[in-house]
Formats: structure tokens, sequence, C-alpha cells
């Protein structure tokens, strides 16, 4: 008996959005009056950090500091519609509709201060630190501040912004299943390298190495959040999960995390990735998104690597020990194979 | 059923609450007391979201009736922080990015708090070891332990100083 | 983490002030000293205990169902049946026009699951209503239950959802959701090899560690607001707007702030009954799913059966990919029709086949409805493509990344649901994790580019 060591690898897409609703996503945005854009959305933040990249969108159009920028979310009474958080829609779908907002409001910004200053609102520009100015003379310039207190008490104006995305409806062609299901589309390849113990057929992911191709890491942190944490899911998907043990027979479904079993903080393998971005043209800042695919390249890429180590195939998900070893003991002629 | 008396410590202020017979620790604290930052995920046992400290040891207030903490002192989340001044591990977690959703935050927090005031300079199997009783769904555990290693780095530096 | 900016540098600019870098997370403050306010951490004077009594059957006539002995109960403040619900009969995906209707909010005439809803109780605290719920009396009458999809699809079989009349979602009068493009027999006619495989999974469970829940509180004008965990504020609305056959603008929808979802957390499951509890009783209702219900009551990810069969050359060119493919849906529709629809998509991968054909059902079972989870539609349909990849490149002797780089889809190409390919790439990843992980990848790959001509 022994431990074998293999590697298997997965290159994988994953579609932005599902376009059968149209998918559509609103925003809203204002100024206050001493300059504080607040972002009007439905939205819902999962743990991801929506409200996190979705204060960069809005800082980057308006070319404020992220730090003037509010996101107010999520209440039907105030926020616009969004579809929701799913389908790795959220910084796509939400985000497009947030520039489109903030450009309008952004627009209004100019003018306010092109009077302020009395030059055209074609020469200005926002310069990311909360003033105004005019390009190429940056001492001819206002803040943001004082650019929103003159809107509300000398212009009578709003500083605001409405914003939408919406991807024009597909219906799936009955027949030929012709359709336009997504808009963009994010990619990773991911290299497991495993043992196996062929006495237990327990499986140690050893390291997963990956390149994913994002559009746009807008907050590059947190995308990598989104790669170890799914990659992580992936190793549990793998190796580990399921309601229902025996499927399709119903007994013995677990109950509680005792028996729901995950890997723990213990059974982490090496993590290496890599961030490449491809933008996508109708991506906010080319943004994609990535938070479903990271969980996704590592489960066939262990599957693989499995086989490379010990010549068994799994074919049906979770690999557990026992089905490794009942394949392990088949190959040596001793045991009928499992599924 | 006639209610209990409660009396105990928490986060250096003493409580005293009248409380169903059989009444679980982490209800006492988030209805009673109004603190919410320990969070209940499974009322079982298996989830480490309810984590806080009795008398310096780290127990599951899901499961710990409210009776057995009279007289003892008790630290939750919210008293990691002294003064207002957060704590290293506390900062750790949030400039490291080891959050995601923030439910099993209070929890992590309070393991590694119970870990490094023991073990000021753990290793990485000590640090594993220490919240492997406390499940994340979000963040793969990666950031967590680096946070918290580096949270002891801090403390060590912070304490010689 | 590596960024690598030469790649792709042309398609690119990389001046920006507040975008491209990594600002500390808005909410990390809040979650380090437990000041984040999830649903639950609301606490309303009165607030009154939602429970389910739920069907210990897989599948089941309800004969009688006698709430009397649990209404009697002191501190059980009301019980609620399906005759209680305004407009019982649901599915959520109807506001974008996905039907027919075909779930209860609260059970009628039978039970189509282990654990599906069928009296709701609620009480002055949790344990008064866990003790009404075992106080419940149904009389059921078992029915044959199906639990393989493929069963499912066989004459004779019990039929699961009388609403759908068949044990499978009918697309446009098909009995699944087709791809057709080009011809798949040509190709196999004309292939090397034939590779034909099976490929299967369990279902899954999202597990986040906030299970799903609400609070609905009414407010003095009639309205009712409701603090939620949803994913998705105004299916949820919308969808209670229509149970509770009520006007839309007395209900209010305030979460946004979530201790994980995964896609377990779009069902609109506790926010209706939720809602009719507390306008029923004018008291504040909460309705938390136990670890437990979340475990085996809440959706799970499908269990899903995948047949691939290929047609290959021997230079490792695919000719053409033949997809049958069966989602569990469990008892109910939930997003399943959506999520076979987006496994249809999803095939071939991301690899230019010039013949393929995809047949994906979605069909139903007595088990635990299934519904959306991070990779609706995708996650096993790669498992089975990426592990066929292997197979075929074993067979035929390839490196699997070279297979890969000679199949892989590129800037211009037909997909099979009938798009043009832009924004690919695959063959970049596959570069960068060669070279990250030391793959033996044969240099002639590393100069391949997913642009036109690439």
């Amino acid at each position: 008996m022994a431990r074998k060591r293999g590697r298997g690898l997965s290159a994988v897409n994953y579609p932005t959005g599902m376009n059968l609703g149209g998918d559509p996503s609103q925003a809203l945005v204002h100024a206050t009056t001493t300059g504080t854009f607040v972002v009007t959305l439905s939205s819902v933040d999962l743990g991801q950090g929506l409200k996190t990249v979705m204060t960069q969108i809005c800082a980057e159009t308006i070319g404020v500091p992220p730090d003037m920028v509010l996101i107010d979310t999520a209440d039907t009474d105030t926020g616009p519609h969004c579809m929701g958080t799913f389908a790795s829609r959220g910084t796509h779908r939400i985000g497009n509709a947030i520039v489109m907002a903030a450009n309008e409001a952004r627009a209004v910004l100019m003018e306010v201060a092109a009077d302020e200053l009395e030059v055209n609102a074609t020469d200005l520009e926002a310069d990311g630190k909360g003033a105004i100015h005019v390009k190429g003379a940056p001492t001819k310039s206002i803040s943001v501040i004082e650019t929103a207190l003159a809107a509300h008490f000398k212009h009578g104006k709003t500083i605001s912004g409405r914003g939408m995305f919406m991807a024009e409806r597909s219906f799936p062609e009955p027949e030929t299943g012709k359709m336009r299901p997504a808009t963009c589309y994010a990619h990773a390849c991911t290299i497991a390298e495993v043992e196996v113990d062929t006495e237990t057929g327990e499986v140690e992911v050893l390291s997963l190495k990956s390149a994913y191709e994002v559009g746009r890491a807008l907050n590059p942190k947190m995308v990598e959040q989104q790669i170890i944490g799914g990659a992580w899911m992936g190793i549990s998907h793998a190796l580990y999960e399921t309601t229902e043990p025996y499927y399709p027979d119903r007994a013995h479904g677990p109950v509680d995390f005792n028996e729901y079993l995950m890997p723990g903080p213990g059974d982490l393998p090496e993590f290496g990735g890599v961030i490449l971005e491809r933008p996508a043209s109708d991506g906010p800042y080319g943004a994609k998104g990535v938070g479903e695919m990271t969980a996704n390249s590592p489960i066939p890429a262990i599957a693989n690597a499995i086989f490379d180590a010990v010549g068994v195939r799994v074919d049906s998900l979770p690999i557990t020990p026992e089905k490794v070893l009942r394949g392990i003991l088949a190959n040596e002629g001793a045991l009928e194979p499992a599924e | 059923m006639a209610r209990v008396p409660v009396v105990f410590t928490v986060n250096g202020t003493e409580a005293a609450e009248f409380v169903e017979p059989g009444a679980m620790l982490s209800d006492v604290l988030r209805d009673k007391l109004d603190l919410t930052g320990t969070r209940v995920g499974c009322s079982q046992g298996t989830c480490g979201a309810c984590t806080v400290m009795i008398d310096g040891e780290l127990i599951l207030s899901c499961l710990t009736p409210a009776q057995r903490v009279n007289g003892k002192s008790v630290v939750t989340i919210e008293g990691v922080a002294t003064n207002g001044e957060l704590d290293p591990i506390q900062q750790a977690f949030a400039t490291g990015f080891a959050t995601q959703c923030g439910f099993c935050t209070s929890g992590m927090i309070v393991a590694a708090k119970a870990l490094l005031d023991a073990n000021p300079d753990p290793s990485r199997d000590e640090v594993v070891d220490a919240i492997s009783g406390n499940i994340c769904r979000c963040t793969g555990y990666e950031p967590i332990i680096n946070a918290i290693l580096s949270a002891a780095a801090e403390r060590r530096v912070a304490k010689s100083a | 983490m590596e960024h690598i900016r030469k790649i792709f540098a042309d398609e690119r600019s990389d001046d920006h002030n507040a975008v491209g870098v990594s600002i500390e997370r808005s909410d990390g403050l809040g979650h380090v000293t437990g000041k984040t306010q999830f649903y639950a951490d609301r606490h309303y004077p009165g607030m009154l205990t939602l429970k389910m009594v739920r069907s210990p059957h897989h599948h089941a006539k309800i004969l009688n169902v006698d709430t009397s002995a649990a209404e009697k109960m002191p501190g059980v403040v009301r019980v609620l049946t399906h005759a209680d619900v305004p407009s019982n009969i649901y599915t959520i995906l109807r506001l974008i026009q996905v039907e027919p209707n075909d779930e209860p909010v609260l059970a009628v005439d039978k039970v189509r699951f282990k654990g599906e809803a069928v009296v709701a109780v609620l009480a002055e605290s949790e344990a008064i209503a866990r003790d009404a719920v075992d106080a419940v009396r149904i009389d059921y009458e078992e029915l044959p239950p199906v639990f393989d999809v493929e069963e499912a699809l066989k004459p004779g079989a019990p039929l699961v959802n009388e609403y759908h009349g068949n044990n499978y979602f009918t697309y446009e009068g098909h009995h699944c959701r087709r791809v057709r493009y080009g011809d798949v027999e040509k190709g196999f006619a004309a292939a090397d090899h034939v590779v034909e495989e099976r490929y299967s999974s369990a279902p899954i469970e999202h597990a986040p560690v906030e299970t799903t829940g609400c609070i609905v509180v009414p407010e003095a004008n009639g309205r009712l607001t409701c603090y939620s965990n949803t994913q998705a504020l105004f299916f949820t609305l919308d969808n209670a707007g229509l149970i509770l056959n009520t006007p839309f603008q007395r209900l209010r929808l305030i979460g946004g702030t979530v201790g994980g979802g995964f896609g377990g957390k779009v069902d609109v499951i506790t926010e209706p009954v939720a809602f009719l509890a507390a306008d029923l009783t004018k008291r504040p209702v909460k309705f938390s799913y136990s670890r437990e219900e979340e475990m085996q009551v809440s959706s799970p990810r499908a269990a899903e059966r995948i047949y691939i069969k290929d047609g290959v050359m021997n230079d490792g060119r695919i000719v053409a990919r033949q997809i049958r493919l069966y989602v569990d849906a469990g008892a109910y529709s939930r997003h399943s029709p959506y999520g076979t629809t987006k496994a249809a998509a999803h095939m071939p991968g991301p690899y230019t086949i010039p013949n393929v054909q995809v047949d994906a059902h979605c069909v139903y079972a007595n088990r635990t409805p299934s519904s959306a989870m991070r990779g609706f539609g995708v996650t096993i349909g790669d498992f089975a493509l990426e592990v066929q990849m292997d197979k075929i490149a074993r067979l035929i002797g390839m490196d699997p990344m070279a297979l890969r780089m000679l199949n892989a889809y590129r800037d211009g190409d037909a997909k099979a649901h009938g798009e043009t390919t832009k924004g690919a790439a695959l063959v970049e990843v596959m570069q960068e994790a060669a070279k990250l992980a030391d793959w033996p990848l044969d240099g002639k790959y590393l100069s391949e580019s997913s642009g036109k001509g690439g």
C-alpha cells in the first residue's frame, strides 16, 4: 500500500448573467448637499463584496474618491429594481447600471462646476480626489463639495442620474436552441495535484494552480477572495459534499455539519493563481462575473488527477474514499467497480 | 415555568436577567442583552458561529445553558476591542480580506483571541487547530489563517513595545 | 496573486483611480466587531415564531389534517393551512413567464417530497412552536415515489407533479431543451473514434452559515415590512404580493446583508407565509430555517446525469458531440427549467465543434426541489465535459492540454447556440496555467492566441 501522486487539468468558461429574462437591474445616483454620492439600489450583498465594488464603480465614473460614495441598499421602498444576486451577474449588470446613472449625475456636476468656474463643461475633469479642474490647468479648480452646495442652493439643480442594464431578452428557438444566453464569458484553467492513499482511497489535494481571465479585476483582493473561496468549494464538491450520500436513495441525509462533510482549515492545498484581464466590451470597465466559475474548474481537475495517480475513474460526484477504493480494488480484480 | 435569575459579567459589565430554565446563553446574549454579534448558525454546536469565552475558555453559547454562567465572566465579539481600539486580530481580518459574508467572523475572532491569549506565537498548525471548530463557507480559510498569524506577530510587537 | 498585465494589454487601458485597486471592504469593520446587522439581529415585542409541520413521506395523499389539539395549546396563536393562503399555488419564475404554477405554499391534497410544508404554526416561543408541530395530526395514504430521473421518464412511472402532467418540464412543446447544430450522426460516421460516457452527481447543499429566514413586522398603517436574507428582493416582493393577493404597495422588503447565499436564498420560500402570518395575527413573525431544514428541506444543487457521446479524429479534433442531460428538479420547478436551459446553452463547453446535439431534460422526482447554486447549470456539466476531455486525450495518446488547445474556441468561431464567439481567453488561461504549474505543453501552443486567426 502506498500514497500515489497524480496531476489533472481542466479548462472552463463561464457566462456572465443569464439572459432569459433580459436580466435587468437599475441604479439611481444622487449627490447630497455636500457632494457625497449616494447610489440607491435594491441589490443584495451575499458577502462577495457587492457594496464595495459598486462604490468603486461609482467613484471611478464620477471621478471622486471611493470614500465620497455611499451605497444605499436594499429596500424596496427606495431602491429601484434589481433582478437579484445570482448567475455571476451583480458586478456586470448592476455595475453597468451604476456607470450609466453616475455618468448622468457627473454631467450635471460638470455643468454646475463649469458655471461656477465660468468655463465650458467639456473643458473640465474630475481629479479623483474631490476636486474638478480645467484640463491642463489644475489650479483653476473647484471642489466637489462646493459644486454640490452651489447646485443645491444657487443653481437649483439636482446632481443625479438614472441607470439601468437590460439585455434584449432572448427566447430560445424551440427546435434548434438558438439563443443568446449570456453577454460575455470568463475563463479558468486549473491544474490539480493530488495524493491518493491506496489503502483507504482517501484523496489529498496537494495543490491547485490556476489561471483566471476575469475581464477586469475591479478590486483585485476581492477577486482573490472569490478565487480561493471558490477553489476550496470546488475541492469540497469534488471529494466531500452531498445531502444524499446514497443518491437516488433518499436515506441517510445529513442534518448537521458533523454529517455534512466539507474540508476544514487543515485540509487546504497550496493555492497558486494568476489573473488575466481581457475586458468585456459590454462590462463596467470590462469586468465579467467570476464568482461562480472559481468553484468549477477544480472539480474535474481533481477527478483527472486521481485517475493519473491510481488509474481510477470515478464519474459520479462526490468522489468519496469508498468509490476510489472500490476502483482500486476493481483494477486489481478484487472487486466489482462502483458506479 | 418560573423564570430563574442569572447574574454574570459580560465584556466587563455585570448582567442580571431572569431567563427561562434551559434558555441558552446565545439567546440571552442576543435577545436580552442585545449582543447580536454572537451569531447562531446551527443551534447544534457544529458550526462555531456562536463561540464566546467563559473565564477564558472557548464555549459554544448555543449549547450552553445560561444558568451555567452564573458568577462567571463572558467575553463576546463585542468585548474583543478595548476602549474602542480594535484588537490586532480584528485589524488583521479587516485589512487581510479575511471576511466575506461575515457570519462566521465573530466566532473565528473569539477563537483566535483565545488562542493568542494563551499562545502568543502559534505555528500555522496550531492556528488551524484553534479554528477547526468554526465553519466558514466563503473564504476557503486561507486568509483567516494568514490573518491570525499576522495578528499574532502584531500583538507580539505591541507587547514588546 | 500575480496579475499578468502584458496579455491583452492592447485591449485595455489601466489608468483608473478607483477601480483596479484593492480598497478595503466597506463591510469589513462591521464584520470584525460583530456590528454588521443580519436580518435576525432585530427584536420586536410580541414576535411570534413560525414552524412548519412537514411531510414524513416522499409521496402521499393527505387524507385529513387535524390541528385542533395544537390550536388549544397555551402559547399557540394561530395555525395555518392551505385554506388560509389566498393564492396558494405559485412558481417563482412566473414573473418572467416561466410557467405553469406548480407548487403550493402549503400542501393541499398531497405531498410530493419528504419535508414538504403542510401546516404552519405560530407560537409565542420556539419551544411552544415545536411542541405544537408535534401536536398536529395528519393522516396520509402513501403513494409510490419515484427517485431516479430516468425511471421517472419511463411510461407508468408515478406522476410526481400533476400541474405538469408529465414528469418533465415542457419546453415549447418539447420534452427537453434542445440544441441542434450541424449533424452529429454525420460527425460520428466520419470519426476515427466514438467515446460514449456517463457522468452523474448527487445533490449538494449551499450550507451558508446563516440559514434562510425572515422577520415580518406589521406597521401601523397596514403595511408589512419584511427583513429578509433573500438574494432577490423584488422576486420575493412580487411573488408574495401575488400569493397574498394583496396590493403590492402594502409589502416592503429590506435586506441586502446576507450570511452567505451561494444560490440557496433565491427561492421565495420563507417570506410569503411569514407575510401572511403577520397579516393575519397582526404580530411580528419570525420564520427561520433550522440547520436541519437548511440541510434537507431547502433546495439543494440538483443532481444531474449526463451522457456524452463524442466523435473524435486521430489528430484530436472533436467532430461531433451529443449530450443527453437530466436535471433532477425534485418535486417542483423553482428555478430548474431556467437552469436546464442554461445547462443546454453551456454545451458543448468552450470548444468549437461542428456538430452538436443536446437534449437537456428537467425532470420531476419525489425529492426536495432543487434550485440555483453557485455554477447553476454549469458546474456538473463542466465536470462531465472536462473528465471526458481527459479520457479522449488518453485514448488517442495526446497531451490533454494540447487536445484542449486544438479544440478551444476562438474569436469568430460559431457556437452551438448560434452566437459568434468574442472575447475568448481559453487559450491564454491554459498557457499561463501551464507556466505556473510546469505543465509540459508543446511550445508551439505557447504562441497561439484566442484572437482572430489565433
